[in-house]
Parts: structure tokens; C-alpha cells; sequence
């Protein structure tokens, strides 16, 4: 990096340098360099995680709970089904909510008033506050009205909150993208703001909301820090049954394993993680599926 | 409704200003029409403001029943700005703001109590792009009857009788269910006007309706709009000098001034009067040079 | 016309009320007011309003869940010992609750994150901003997309199982053991890598082409065109990027609760392991402290500080953001 900025510092000559000097040359495999090791760990990573794991990638991994003395046939079934749970939870929470604060935002706040000015600065710092600080906050609300913390509805909750800001963002681009002029033809007929919102601009808007909002579970899904206060590592062998029933989800399974020392744990663990990273590619393959196919072309 | 004919002086001489205007009318309508209009909608005093923009300052004038006026005026002088304001389209944009009063059947538009949903559902507005909404051409003619809830005893009719008027029907009567986008422009276009007009709207306003058709489209719609004339009244903005002395039965001509102090330019109507009289005596030396196309 | 078509039209034939031509006689003072009561519209208007409010309370919810226990934790410590204080161990006999060791243990991780993150991370946005041809692009989004999608979990299985033993020890030869700030800070910094390149990548979009036309028309060829006009002219927005990325370095738990281990000390090598603040909080939450309990509290003192320095650091960013967005 030093050597770029003694060239950045260099005065302009005003004859004509073309981009095959030596300098060019260096700086350019210096990028090449930057991007490559992107590519590089991003491939590590996954060849890693699917040497270590592949062995365990077996029926016991989807039929089988987990167990404290067996790794070799411990499976992630409670998790799994967990985690589906969870996110059919978190999705019936935060897709409704921030879809309807993404449509206030967009299409009927005034933005020069104080109080959308502070919703806005509002989102924008939400979208960035730690993840594990949602959990603190589900826990603190949970224990002073009095309801039980380590359950589903309460990990649910606390996902909802953290990608809502997501979601929201997600909605106002979607219907900025609608254009002004579907709007006002709706309007020029007589419907109300609402029936324009209703019946144009949000089924317009549809498929960019859901690709956004499959993105957002799927981050959801990999998410285990808010969940340690929620529920998370007590070893659970029973399948979850309702939204006040105990839990795990996947992501803190697998923390759960690889903080164990032996081998088998850790190979556990790995064929936890290519099932995890499998499912969502999956929710993207299909989000990306959705955004190609129906997104509309204006 | 074949001989509208209008003539250009081809043999006009081009330093001679004093010369007639070029745009003769011809219009078989033979309408007799009062000196002055029978107003449904009047502007008295109206300033439109963007902010602290004025850009249209005090324009008084009454849109004439069942008439067709035509608002021209070279460009950003605040035809489509007053335009937006005849149905409170500009209430869309947060920093517009109406100063002076428009009426409507002599109710102000803008009063306490108006509201301005209702407006719209009785002065309607066709735009200068056309915009069907992406859905089939029967749901884009039934959208406003089923938003505005209109008690229609066969939606089919309703919406057979829109696109007929719309001169549409013949076209698109066996594919009522392909999507409004499909169109050619033209269609398109009146597609917009048969949406508007199955809400039975007294005013139609159409901000430059033609001019992103074709000759032949642009043609269909002029005639659309003289049959239309017997039961609405229309409003239109046009660029087209040809238009305005084709299908107007009075032409209202504005210019934008630039303010004293700053150099925004603000719209005033400059005159207004049957369109006839316009296009062959103007009384303002500023609208015969524009409609001779010498400014503008 | 078909039975569908039919059927639809016919479904709103129910709603009452058309538009009465002759209103305005009927009724000059009062045919332009609303008819109908619009109740619906109204309450579905309160509930989008509620919606636009709750991210707010949600915000206000935190201050106070983090703030009402950390009061507590405060009647029984002093803020001077706990912000001073170089000595952690607030479950031991002899406690002490000097919160030092967690934040040299946060920083450690943070700087060596940032160390790989900024020149890879400006590296790859340079790369797409102003050199990578539309197919190259095409394919390296999704990779740093992929990127910022793999959860942190499996980068905290990868810092303790790949990088610290085959990358730092056998390919290095840097001697660490199971946990240290080391591996833990430079998985960090790959996780953070796609969140510098993507935001400097639309800090250096943005910078008018008529710019690098200027410049290409004085001789300058592409290279010097990129660190001399480019560069300069994003950098508030570069800047925005890496404050927000130190951010999110700031607050991630999974990696360092899994390869930094759990020693609270003041780390003075990274080679060393060390607990951050994140990691506290993730393995005191699993362990059981009841409620109320100054274990308990301890965790939410922790998160207000942690809350505080990351909410700071995120309106420095949005402020840089901000001032961005006035100058274009
Ligand atoms: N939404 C807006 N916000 C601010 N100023 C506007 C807005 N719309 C129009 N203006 C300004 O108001 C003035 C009048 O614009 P308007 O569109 O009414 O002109 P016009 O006569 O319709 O022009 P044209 O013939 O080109 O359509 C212009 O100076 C324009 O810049
Ligand atoms: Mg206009």
C-alpha cells in the first residue's frame, strides 16, 4: 500500500501514460490479488467445511437428536425442525410489519416532518445495532411482563425485530421502482391513496418484496447470537410443538458442537453447516428465481 | 368529422410580420357559441406555487360545458402545473401549493370540506404517457368503477360502452383479457381515455394526449374528442398548434415572464378567447407571434 | 366475453352508490364532500403508521432493557471500576469487573479485521468500480454476495478448526493455540470484507464520469485516473464504509465466542487469546444467571457499552453518508 501512494502523490505529467507501464501493470495484479483472495477464502471455506463434514451427511443427521455421549450418530432433528419453526414465525412477524412501515414510509410520509425524519435516521441506525442486542432486548422485555424467554415465539421475535429494517428497505425500494405514473393514473380515477397502494403499487411490488424478504430469513436462518438469551443450548431432544415450546435451531446446534473438543463433534458440525449452507442457497436460488421471473419491466 | 381543414400559408412571407397567422381554421362544427362561455369549472386569481416557485401567477378564466379548451403556451410556462391543479393532482406533490380559487360547478375545489377524491372521480385526467395499468384491458376500464364503488347493474356493458366510445371496442373486443401493456401507443391511449370515462366524469383534462402518438393515432383521438365534446367537457393541453385550431372551441394562451428580482419564470394567461378568433385575430401581440410560430 | 370476466365484473356490482350526474343541484354546498366514511382506510392507516413507529420503540425498547439492569449493576460497581478497571472476573470469589480486557480484547479483533478488510475489501471495490469488464462483474458480485451471506457461525467454525491450526500454525508458522485474537480478527475480516467493497464500490459509482473524462483528457491513463481523481472524490464515502464495517466488527459474536476464546485478559499480542465484549455476553447468556442476578446485570452493562460504542459509530457513518448525499 505504500508503494500506491507514492504514485498517488506523483505530479500529472500531461503527455499521454498508457495503462501497459510497469506501474499499471503491478497495481492492476495488486487488484487481481484483493479479488482473488475473496474467491479464495469463500472457496476454502466451503471445500473445508464439506471435507470435514461429508462422512456424517446421513440419514441420522435429520432423524436423530443430538446427544452429549454419541456423536457419530447424533443428528440435528430438533434443530432442523427448530429452525423451521423459527422462521415460519419470523416471517409471519416481520413480513407484515415491515411491508406496512416500508409502504407508510414510502408512499405517505411526508419526509420534511420531524417525526418521519426520525423514523428514517431511526432505520438506518436499527439496520446496524448487533445482532446479539436483539436477543438482549426480547430477554429484558420478556422477563419484566412476565413471560418465559427461552422459548420459540420469544427467538422468533427476536429475529423479526432484527431483520425488519431489512424488510423495510427491501419495500421501499420495491415500490420505488413502481413508476409515478401507475400512481396517478390510479389516483386520476378516483380511487383513494389506500386503493392506489392496494390494488397498483404493491402487487407491482410484490416480487421485489419477496425476494428482499426470502434474503432476509435467510439471513435470519443463520443467525444464532440473539438466540443464546432466547433458548438456545439447552440440549434439546424432543421436537418443538408450539410457539411456547423449548427449541434449538440450527446455527446454535452447530455452535453447540464445535465448541465440543472431539473429532466427532466437529464432524457433526461440519455436515450441520452444508445442510445450513445448502438450505440457503436454496431460499436464494428461489429469491433470485422470483426477482428474474416476475419482477416487472417498466 | 372528416373536414377539419386547416392550411398553412405556404406563400406567407418570411420577414413580414405583420403578416396573419399561418394556422387558418376551418372546422365544420359550426357551432354557435357564445362570446362567453357557460363556465362548469372557473379559475379566479390562481397562483401555483413548487415551494417558495411561483409558477403560474394569477390566471382567471371559466372552462366552458360541454366546450373543448385548449391551454397553449410555450414550454414550462405552467400548462400542465395548472392543469394539475383543476383536480388536485398537484396535492401529489408535497411543495405544490394553490393560492386564488377554482371552481366547480361554482363549489371551490380546494374548500375545507372538498375532498378531493371526489374531485377526481368527476373531473378525470388523461396524461401525456400513456399508462394502463398491468392488468387486462377489461380490469383497466373496470378499475375505476370498482374503486370508486359506481353501482353498475352489468360491469360488461359498462365496459363495452367505455371502450366503444373510446372508438376501441372493435379492436380489443376479443382479447378483453390480454394485458393493457400489449397495446400500441395509440391504443394505449385510448384505452386511458375509456378507463377515464367509464366513470362518467364531467371534465376530462388531458395534458398533451397526442404527442406520443402517430399521426394516424393522433387523428383517432382528435375525432374521440370532438364526439366526446356532447357529453363532457374537455380540457386540453397541446403543443400541436394545428390541434388546439382543430378540435378547440376556445384556446387560452399563456407565456412565462421572468420575475423581476430572480430569474424564475413564472406562466400568465395571456389571452383567452374562442379559438376562431385566436387563430385569425389575436388581440395580444405575444399570441400571434407565438401561433405564427415566430416565438416559442 | 367469458365467465370469468363475467364474474368479476359482476362481484362489484354489490357496492353501493354511483357518481349522480345531477348532484350538484341536489346538493351545491356539499356534492364535492367525501360519501363514503372510508372507516376501513382510516384504521388500515393507523396500522401503517404503527408499523413506521415501532422500529422507533423498538429503539427506545433497547435503551431501556439495556439500561434498567445495567443501573442496577452500577448501584453495586462503580462506573469508575468499571470502565477503568483492568482486571475481569465477575464470577470469581474475589470478582472484579474492570471491563478493560473485554475492549483491548473487541479492539484487537476489530483492528487485525479491518488490517484484511480494508485493502481487500477496497481492493475488490476499485477492481468492480472502475476496471472489471460487465461479465467479470456478473460474477464477482454474487461471490462477495455469497460472502456476506454465509452465517457467522460457520466463519467461527472455519477460524478454530481451518485457520488457526493449518493457515497460522502449519502454513505460517505462526505459533498459536486452539483460541486467539488472531485467528478470530482475520475471519472477522473476511466476514467484513464484502460490506467495505460493496459500500466503497457505490462511493466510487457515484463519482460523475464527466471527472474521470477530465482527467483521462490530460494524459492521465487509468490507473492514476482511479488513486488521483476517483479515490479522492469517494472518500467520505469509502470512509462511511469502514467506520460501518468496524461496526459490524464491533458487534460480531459467533467467531470470536468460538475462536477467541474465553480468558479475560488485557491481550498485549495477537497471537494471545482474549475475550471480547460480544464474547462475554454470549457465554454468560448460555450459562445460567437468574434474573436479577449481578451476573445478570454484568451482561447488560456490557451490552449498553457495546450498544453505545456501535450506535456511535453508526451515526458517524450516517453523518459522512449524509454530507455525501448534499454534495451530489
Ligand atoms: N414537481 C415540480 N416541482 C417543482 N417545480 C416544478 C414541478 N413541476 C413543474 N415545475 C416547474 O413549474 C414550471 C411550469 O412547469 P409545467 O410542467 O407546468 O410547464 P408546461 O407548460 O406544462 O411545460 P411543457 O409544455 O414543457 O409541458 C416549470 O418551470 C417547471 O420547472
Ligand atoms: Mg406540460
Amino acid at each position: 500500500m505504500a508503494s500506491l501512494g507514492a504514485i498517488a502523490t506523483a505530479p500529472l505529467k500531461a503527455k499521454r501514460e498508457g495503462d501497459k507501464s510497469a506501474k499499471s501493470i503491478v497495481f492492476m495484479g495488486v487488484l487481481w490479488f484483493t479479488i482473488f483472495f475473496s474467491v479464495l477464502c469463500l472457496g476454502t471455506l466451503l471445500v473445508n467445511a464439506f471435507f470435514d463434514g461429508w462422512t456424517r451427511l446421513d440419514g441420522n443427521l435429520i432423524t436423530r437428536y443430538s446427544s452429549t455421549v454419541l456423536p457419530e450418530t447424533a443428528g440435528a432433528r430438533a434443530a432442523i425442525l427448530g429452525s423451521a419453526l423459527v422462521i415460519v414465525m419470523t416471517a409471519v412477524l416481520a413480513i407484515p410489519l415491515g411491508v406496512a412501515a416500508g409502504v407508510y414510509l414510502e408512499e405517505f410520509a411526508d419526509p420534511r416532518r420531524w417525526y418521519n425524519k426520525i423514523i428514517e435516521v431511526n432505520l438506518t441506525n436499527l439496520a446496524a445495532v448487533p445482532a446479539i442486542v436483539y436477543g438482549m432486548l426480547t430477554a429484558g422485555v420478556a422477563l419484566s411482563i412476565g413471560l418465559p424467554r427461552r422459548v420459540v415465539l420469544a427467538g422468533a421475535i427476536a429475529l423479526a425485530l432484527l431483520i425488519l429494517p431489512v424488510i423495510i428497505i427491501t419495500t421501499r425500494e420495491a415500490m420505488r421502482a413502481v413508476p409515478r405514473e401507475i400512481r396517478e393514473g390510479s389516483l386520476a380515477l378516483g380511487a383513494t391513496p389506500l386503493q392506489t397502494v392496494w390494488r397498483q403499487t404493491l402487487p407491482s411490488a410484490v416480487p421485489g418484496i419477496a425476494t428482499g424478504s426470502i434474503i432476509a430469513l435467510s439471513r435470519a436462518l443463520g443467525e444464532a447470537a440473539p438466540l443464546l438469551l432466547l433458548g438456545g443450548l439447552v440440549f434439546v431432544s424432543y421436537d418443538p410443538n408450539g410457539l411456547f415450546s423449548g427449541y434449538t435451531v440450527l446455527p446454535i446446534q452447530i455452535y453447540d458442537w464445535v465448541k465440543e473438543p472431539q473429532l466427532a463433534f466437529q464432524q457433526v458440525a461440519s455436515a450441520a453447516i452444508i445442510l445450513m449452507l445448502g438450505l440457503l442457497l436454496l431460499m436464494n436460488a428461489v429469491a433470485i428465481v422470483i426477482r428474474n421471473r416476475y419482477q416487472k419491466r417498466w | 368529422m372528416t373536414s377539419h381543414t386547416y392550411s398553412t400559408r405556404a406563400d406567407s412571407a418570411e420577414d413580414d410580420h405583420e403578416a396573419a397567422p399561418r394556422v387558418e381554421v376551418n372546422r365544420d362544427t359550426r357551432r354557435s357559441l357564445p362570446p362567453d362561455p357557460k363556465p362548469i369549472m372557473e379559475c379566479d386569481g390562481v397562483d401555483v406555487y413548487y415551494g417558495d416557485f411561483r409558477a403560474v401567477t394569477d390566471v382567471s378564466l371559466g372552462f366552458g360545458h360541454n366546450e373543448i379548451t385548449a391551454l397553449i403556451g410555450p414550454s414550462g410556462c405552467g400548462k400542465s402545473t395548472l392543469l394539475r391543479s383543476l383536480n388536485r393532482m398537484n396535492d401529489l406533490i408535497v411543495s405544490a401549493r394553490v393560492e386564488g380559487s377554482v371552481t366547480f360547478h361554482g363549489q371551490s375545489i380546494y374548500g375545507k370540506d372538498v375532498d378531493p377524491i371526489e374531485v377526481r372521480r368527476r373531473i378525470g385526467m388523461v396524461f401525456q404517457k400513456p399508462n394502463p395499468f398491468p392488468k387486462s384491458i377489461y380490469d383497466n376500464v373496470a378499475y375505476g368503477p370498482r374503486v370508486t364503488g359506481m353501482k353498475v347493474s352489468s360491469m360488461d356493458d359498462l365496459v363495452e360502452e367505455a371502450l366503444t366510445k373510446s372508438a376501441l371496442w372493435d379492436e380489443v373486443k376479443d382479447k378483453l383479457k390480454d394485458s393493457g401493456l400489449g397495446l400500441s401507443g395509440g391504443q394505449q391511449q385510448r384505452l386511458c381515455i375509456a378507463r377515464t370515462i367509464a366513470i362518467r366524469p364531467e371534465v376530462i383534462l388531458m395534458d398533451e394526449p397526442c404527442s406520443a402518438l402517430d399521426p394516424i393515432a393522433t387523428s383517432r383521438i382528435e375525432d374521440l374528442m370532438i364526439e366526446l365534446r356532447d357529453e363532457y367537457s374537455i380540457i386540453i393541453v397541446t403543443h400541436n398548434m394545428q390541434q388546439a385550431a382543430r378540435v378547440a372551441d376556445r384556446t387560452a394562451f399563456f407565456t412565462a415572464l421572468a420575475a423581476e428580482g430572480s430569474g424564475d419564470r413564472t406562466g400568465l394567461l395571456v389571452e383567452y378567447d374562442l379559438t376562431t378568433k385566436i387563430f385569425s385575430a389575436p388581440a395580444d401581440e405575444r399570441t400571434e407571434n407565438y401561433i405564427s410560430g415566430r416565438f416559442g | 366475453m367469458s365467465s370469468t370476466i363475467a364474474t368479476e365484473g359482476s362481484s362489484s356490482q354489490t357496492t353501493p352508490q354511483g357518481v349522480d350526474p345531477d348532484s350538484y343541484n341536489k346538493d351545491p354546498a356539499g356534492f364535492l364532500r367525501q360519501r363514503r366514511g372510508r372507516y376501513g382506510e382510516r384504521v388500515a392507516m393507523v396500522a401503517l403508521v404503527g408499523s413506521a413507529g415501532l422500529s422507533v420503540l423498538v429503539t427506545i425498547g433497547i435503551f431501556f432493557a439495556l439500561l434498567v439492569p445495567s443501573l442496577e449493576f452500577l448501584r453495586e460497581i462503580s462506573i469508575r471500576e468499571f470502565l477503568t478497571g483492568d482486571r475481569w472476573a465477575p464470577t470469581f470469589a474475589d470478582a472484579s469487573f474492570g471491563v478493560l480486557p473485554l475492549v483491548t480484547g473487541t479492539m484487537w479483533t476489530t483492528v487485525i479485521g479491518l488490517l484484511i478488510a480494508i485493502p481487500f475489501g477496497l481492493g475488490a471495490a476499485i477492481y468492480l468500480a472502475e476496471y472489471a469488464p460487465e461479465r467479470v462483474r456478473r460474477f464477482l458480485k454474487p461471490v462477495l454476495e455469497v460472502l456476506a451471506g454465509i452465517p457467522s457461525v460457520v466463519y467461527g467454525y472455519f477460524a478454530l478448526y481451518f485457520v488457526a491450526p493449518t493457515v497460522l500454525n502449519d502454513l505460517l508458522s505462526v505459533e498459536v493455540g486452539t483460541f486467539s485474537v488472531l485467528a478470530a480478527g482475520l475471519v472477522l475480516g473476511i466476514m467484513i470484507i464484502p460490506t467495505v467493497a460493496s459500500l466503497s464500490e457505490d462511493a466510487m459509482s457515484a463519482v460523475p464520469q464527466s471527472l474521470r473524462q477530465a482527467s483521462f483528457a490530460l494524459g492521465a491513463n487509468r490507473m492514476r485516473t482511479t488513486l488521483r481523481v476517483v479515490f479522492p472524490a469517494a472518500v467520505s464515502g469509502i470512509t462511511a464504509s469502514i467506520v460501518l464495517a468496524a461496526s459490524r466488527a464491533v458487534g460480531e459474536t459467533m467467531i470470536v465466542a468460538l475462536a477467541a476464546g474465553t480468558q479475560a485478559q488485557v491481550v498485549s499480542s495477537p497471537t494471545e487469546p482474549g475475550q471480547t465484549m460480544t464474547g462475554f455476553i454470549a457465554q454468560t447468556a448460555t450459562g445460567e444467571s437468574s434474573p436479577g442476578s449481578l451476573t445478570y446485570n454484568t451482561l447488560f452493562a456490557v451490552g449498553l457499552l457495546l450498544f453505545v460504542v456501535t450506535l456511535l459509530m453508526n451515526v458517524v457513518a450516517g453523518s459522512i453518508v449524509r454530507r455525501i448525499r448534499e454534495v451530489y
